[in-house]
């Protein structure tokens, strides 16, 4: 029986060369049929591929459908194909129901911006290649998506490319995951070198020859190398520079793409090629170290953002660090669990937060915003259930998510890493209730509607977040009609994402609640197949789960405690004595402008790595080998030929005798060439 | 009888003045009748080898270098009425009108 999950990626692509190619002249009602409808259906067929698969006997199971040939050589090919297992199914799950409700989201969002039809054409396309990506049956087909999804988000991050800040940071985004891609594309030559084909299949089969190395070899240098390739796009330690700076792009696009899908690839990669990290401890224990640096590290840069949108971005490098060190401790479940759940929240604070400025008219300083609560309630509920499940508390998802990685981080021996992943806990308790507070409680800090000139303020601002990129017919915008004055909440359309997100953040971590806490811990028992397939023998030492429970219970308390800690020192700064922040910022001083500025890496980058570049570029590469070098042997040959045939030229004198002396001549040296050689 | 070498000794002598007198003279019916003396000279050598060997074929290219000679001198004073014509000279260094 055939699912022909080809469906699924083409849908998306459907809707993207409709109203990409076609779109301008559609209404925008059209548009959003288009573009949800195949959204929309992409994400029904997959649920109907997940019955189908649910009563799939396990012996089929990866699913794995091949259609024609790609790449055909004598010792190599590579097919068109899809590969479905429990990973690729909850991938798969994620990207279609996130990305549709987004979509939705986006219908209210956008509705006043220009290049609406490009817009979704880009969000549709975007979805293609991420079902690309998690749908692939061979890692050369992975890296296309992959590739794609870079694209898709360098070309939605400059949305607005006639802000200059906007271009750059799309510009940043794609060059950054570059320097990834590069180690991504070094792996796959490597496993091409030593097992002759991209398919999983293939690899896993011949990976599984391999004992673990206990010193490091190729297994681990390939599992190095695809580290790379995951710290680019999904944000880690070093190249984690280009996701803050991609909140340039219109919010429900951080949501869908910054936050909730691609930045997840990364882990996706590491998860799907667990057999490989299996048997490259070091590579193992390097994913886990990074991951956990990048946790605390991003963590940290978020405690003093004032821009919504930033401490979002930090927040999500952050998680993402523990979705790293969840997969470094081989606990790769717990990883994908907490990519599930993180998918949910984190989408839903990005909407939430896009509701926020939609509503404030481009406004995404936290210091002008407080009070919402009063004006949008069902923002404020939904981004409340959001808040409290990215602090951890029970029983949301992300305390059984994170606590599910902390704990196995524990019970794995790391117990250092354990401590850091505790202490970042703590600080994303505060930073995101700061957020809260800062947001919902209080006075409202902004512009008010009844003061002319504020209002003008306002306005000029709005169209300065609508950005000048918009199509004639859309120039009406920011008059009168739609008055941002008051902060008001949003429209249906924008509203109902936010609850279904809400209701998922409630319920899906119910799926891993683990044995200790009387639950059945069912999502990492769903995985396991995938995560034995290919594994080493000798990795099978799971802790005994039933003697450890009470400790498992233990160690939930102390997250949970971090958490409240975090709570409570962000109720006290940020509610009940408002004025402490400023005051501690300023006895700080410069650690406090040192983390504000996000410890000038950007800076430190900029001198290290980019200021050589543009320099070694412009002096030596354009200037000595391009225009001295090779400009300088083509314009030399060209002017040697010039001033040869400007000598030659005189020998065609237009004079016939001389011509008859050449002749003569000639007919001399070839009578005396042949007496000299005796030719007769 | 006479040997060979000295007719082609005679040849080589009058070709030699035909060439001379076709670098070192201006006017263009001079060079053409240099021409015409080099054409004679090599006829000289055909028949001298002719008769020498006991061979027709020489005879019969002396036949066919007169019937290219005459066509030649035919089309050759044709082109140089034509050129004195339009130019009033029979100089051939102000025949240049080709020159760069």
């Amino acid at each position: 029986m055939s699912l022909h999950l080809w469906i699924i990626p083409l849908l998306p692509l459907a809707g993207a060369a409709i109203n990409g190619l076609l779109g301008k002249r559609f209404s925008k009602a059209l548009v959003n049929t288009i573009a949800l409808g195949s959204t929309g259906l992409a994400f029904a067929y997959a649920l109907w591929v997940t019955a189908q698969f649910a009563g799939m006997p396990s012996s089929q199971i990866p699913y794995i459908e091949q259609h024609s040939a790609w790449i055909t050589t004598a010792d190599f090919s590579v097919n068109w194909g899809f590969y479905l297992d429990q990973l690729s199914l909850v991938m798969m799950l994620i990207v279609t129901g996130v990305g549709f409700v987004i979509h939705v989201f986006s219908v209210g969002y956008m509705e006043h911006e220009g290049g609406y039809y490009r817009y979704f054409a880009y969000l549709n396309i975007f979805m293609f290649f991420m079902l690309m990506l998690v749908l692939a049956d061979n890692y050369l087909q992975m890296f296309i998506g992959w590739e794609g999804v870079g694209l898709a988000s360098y070309l939605l991050i400059g949305f607005w490319f006639l802000k200059k800040s906007a271009a750059d940071a799309g510009k940043k985004a794609f060059i950054t995951t570059r320097v990834g891609d590069f180690g991504f594309l070094i792996a796959l030559f490597l496993l091409i070198k030593h097992f002759g084909t991209l398919q999983y299949e293939g690899v896993f089969k011949a990976v599984s020859a391999y004992p673990v190395e206990t010193s490091a070899g190729f297994l681990t240098a390939i599992g190095l190398l695809m580290l790379l390739g995951a710290t680019g796009k999904s944000a880690q330690i070093p190249l984690y520079v280009w996701l803050p700076d991609a909140m340039e792009g219109p919010t429900p696009v951080s949501a869908l793409i910054h936050a909730a899908t691609m930045v997840t690839a990364g882990v996706y990669m590491v998860a799907r090629s667990h057999a490989i990290f299996d048997r490259g401890p070091d590579a193992m224990l390097a994913v886990a170290v990074i991951g956990t640096l990048t946790a605390i590290f991003a963590a940290s840069i978020g405690l003093a953002q004032q821009d919504i949108k930033k401490v979002l971005a930090y927040s999500t490098v952050s998680q993402l660090g523990y979705m790293f060190m969840g997969c470094g401790v081989a606990a790769y479940g717990a990883g994908i669990f907490h990519l599930m759940t993180h998918a949910f929240f984190k989408g839903l604070l990005f909407l939430g937060s896009g509701a926020i400025i939609h509503s404030l008219g481009g406004e995404q300083d936290m210091r002008r915003m407080g009070g919402l609560r009063k004006y949008m309630p069902y923002t404020f509920w939904c981004m409340t259930i959001a808040t409290f499940t990215i602090a951890g508390f029970p029983p949301l998802a992300a305390f059984f998510s994170k606590d599910g990685i902390l704990w196995k981080t524990w019970a794995s021996g790391n117990h250092i890493l354990w401590l850091i992943g505790v202490i970042a806990a703590g600080m994303t308790s505060f930073y995101m209730f700061r957020l809260w507070f800062l947001t919902f409680f209080g006075e409202y800090r902004g512009p008010t509607p009844e003061t002319g000139a504020h209002a003008q303020d306002v306005d000029t601002r709005h169209a300065a977040h609508t950005g000048a990129v918009r199509d004639a017919q859309d120039a009406h915008v920011t008059s009168g009609s739609h008055g941002h004055g008051a902060p008001h909440e949003s429209p249906w359309v924008m509203v109902v994402p936010l609850i279904i997100l809400a209701f998922f953040c409630v319920i899906s971590g119910w799926v891993g609640i683990s044995e200790a806490m009387g639950g059945s811990d069912r999502f990492d028992h769903f995985l396991a197949p995938v995560f034995q397939a290919a594994a080493p023998v000798a990795a099978t030492g799971t802790p005994p789960a039933h003697e450890s429970a009470s400790i498992e219970l233990l160690f939930s308390t102390i997250s949970v405690a971090a958490a409240l800690v975090g709570f409570l020192i962000a109720w006290f700064l940020y509610y009940k004595r408002t004025d402490l922040p400023a005051k501690i910022a300023r006895s700080l001083g410069g650690l406090y402008t040192l983390v504000l500025d996000k410890y000038r890496i950007d800076e430190l980058y900029s001198a290290v790595f980019i200021k050589p570049l543009i320099a070694a570029s412009t002096d030596i590469f354009w200037k000595g080998m391009d225009r001295g070098l090779i400009d300088g042997a083509a314009d030399g040959s060209a002017a040697a030929a010039q001033e040869v045939s400007d000598e030659m030229r005189r020998m065609q004198s237009g004079n016939i005798r001389s011509y008859a002396g050449w002749v003569a001549v000639g007919a001399a040296v070839v009578i005396a060439f042949m007496v000299w050689r005796g030719v007769r | 009888m006479v040997p060979l070498s000295y007719y082609l000794i005679l040849s080589a002598i009058l070709f030699a003045c035909g060439v001379t007198g076709f670098l070192i003279k201006r006017n263009i019916i001079t060079i053409f009748m240099s021409i015409e003396l080099m054409l004679n000279a090599v006829n000289l050598s055909f028949v001298a080898f002719a008769a020498s060997l006991k061979a027709l074929s020489g005879h019969i290219f002396v036949f066919f270098v007169m019937v290219v000679a005459a066509a030649e001198a035919a089309v050759g004073l044709a082109i140089i009425i034509s050129v004195f014509r339009t130019r009033e000279t029979l100089n051939v260094d102000r025949v240049n009108l080709l020159k760069l």
